[in-house]
């Protein structure tokens, strides 16, 4: 991890995981995001969709209990909830282009502040990893991202304009950090609620665009 | 009387395949992987082929050892992957793919996953082209044929007809009718549609004719060809729980 400051991967999930609303589909991009279906939704009913036509899982299987005919999109072993149900690959993209998939949370290399982000090709790298990425971000309702918020080198990920190709434009509307929670704004990227014990000045720092900043920034919202 | 569909082993049902053909190799992470099918094609040993995958290493959940697609590329057998990944999800990752491709020994066709699903999907139903939101503004775009509809920009994409289809299912009568357990379906049913010969191997023994009831059949006969029973391990391979793994590659 470039930087322990700030939230852990865990309570940016769980950060997220608050704006999911009853009933919502979710999809859970690979890497931070799976930790999303970890979280404690209270009386909130959420169905996770994976990728692979798995809609309905629940959590891990146990080890040893593991149903070898059964992963998510990160090929992980999960568990089915009562009501799941299993469709082909274009059937589960069916469901992603045609918009009934309510928000993805995916990981990012890059956000920039009109709503571009790239998560698919590293800079110099020949060919790429897009996967389900390219259809969720062009499909969804709501674009999350969880990312930390700088590069091992200390770069920033938050940007004014991507430069790594990207992988759709102008569709984030929120993004956690370990710094704290983002939401991109018609006026632009606006600083919503702020890591404890990080300062404004190290946000703006650590922040390659102009950053609307509030008077007062409240911290992250926690659960308990 | 038909031919049967049922052949005696992976070796008898890929022995045909001739150099230069498309395949398409179903399955995600380890679920649904023609793992026993990979190992028969390389030891025939068609050339040039052109193999369709979600990745190049079709189960990061696999042995190490385990027959994937790395044993036709390290054969020399492929000449071009069309994938949604050529390159590894994780930065320790090494895939054989890569460094045939940074060394120009391979080609790549690379695409979204549901753009991937849906060319297939589209050879299978006999549509050649349609319209989809994605990749639309990334630099998979640029230079090709976008058109507007509802205010909306969408992205001209092809059918992908295939050759051959190698998938895995669960359950197959002697016609063919495929049923296919939790995400073991993933790819598989949408590669058949696409292909000319699918070619399955099956998890259970092929079941008589009616033995599936036909409410329960999710791909139909018709779009399959040659049947191969999987045998019990250490003869035939079948996916390995991870703990089953380490102790593996512990030995």
């Amino acid at each position: 991890m470039s930087d322990t400051k700030g939230l852990t991967r865990q309570q940016m999930c769980d950060r997220l995981a608050m704006e999911f609303q009853d009933g919502w589909v979710v999809n859970l991009g690979i890497g931070i995001p799976t930790l999303c279906s970890n979280c404690d939704f209270g009386d909130r009913s959420i169905i996770f969709h994976s990728e692979n036509g798995v809609v309905g899982y629940g959590p891990l299987a146990a080890p040893g209990k593991e149903d070898m005919h059964l992963v998510n999109a990160g090929g992980q072993h999960v568990t089915l909830n009562p009501g799941a149900a299993i469709v082909h690959h274009a059937d589960a993209f069916g469901m992603i282009r045609s918009g009934r998939i309510d928000v993805t949370v995916l990981g990012a290399y890059e956000v920039a502040e009109n709503g571009d982000f790239a998560n698919w090709k590293m800079a110099g790298q020949k060919g790429g990893g897009i996967g389900g990425a390219m259809d969720l971000a062009a499909g969804a309702k709501h674009v999350f991202v969880a990312m930390e918020q700088t590069t091992r080198r200390g770069a920033p990920r938050l940007v004014e304009r991507c430069a790594i190709p990207v992988t759709a434009r102008g569709v984030v509307n929120l993004v956690v950090t370990n710094y704290g929670l983002f939401e991109i704004t018609p006026e632009g990227m606006a600083l919503k609620e702020i890591a404890p014990g990080v300062s404004v000045d190290e946000v703006t720092a650590t922040t390659g665009c102009h950053l609307i900043v509030p008077r007062e920034v409240p911290p992250v919202r926690m659960r308990g | 009387m038909p031919k049967s569909k049922i052949y005696p082993s992976f070796d008898a049902a890929v022995a045909d395949i001739p150099d230069n053909v498309t395949i398409g190799f179903g399955g995600f992470a380890v679920v649904g992987v023609p793992i026993n099918l990979y190992s028969a094609l390389a030891k025939q040993g068609a050339k040039g082929l052109t193999c369709v995958s979600n990745t190049t290493r079709g189960g990061a959940t696999l042995p190490e050892d385990a027959p994937t697609m790395e044993w036709l590329i390290q054969n020399d057998q492929v000449k071009k992957v069309v994938c949604a990944f050529t390159a590894p999800t994780r930065a320790s990752q090494r895939l054989v793919f890569t460094e045939y491709y940074e060394s120009g020994r391979i080609e790549a066709e690379l695409m979204p996953q549901g753009t991937l699903a849906e060319r297939m999907r589209a050879a299978g139903a006999g549509i050649p082209a349609f319209y989809t939101p994605t990749a639309v503004g990334t630099e998979l775009a640029e230079g090709r044929e976008t058109r507007m509809f509802n205010g909306r920009e969408y992205l001209l994409e092809e059918a992908l007809p295939l050759d051959y289809a190698f998938i895995r299912a669960y359950q197959a009568d002697a016609f063919g009718n495929l049923r296919f357990r939790r995400s073991q379906r993933n790819f598989n049913p949408l590669m058949a549609m696409a292909a000319k010969v699918t070619i399955v191997e099956v998890e259970e023994d092929v079941l008589p004719l009616g033995a599936i009831d036909p409410d329960d059949v999710h791909l139909s006969g018709i779009f399959v060809h040659r049947l191969v029973k999987v045998p019990p391990a250490p003869e035939g391979w079948w996916p390995m729980r991870p703990a089953e793994i380490a102790a593996r590659a512990a030995r």
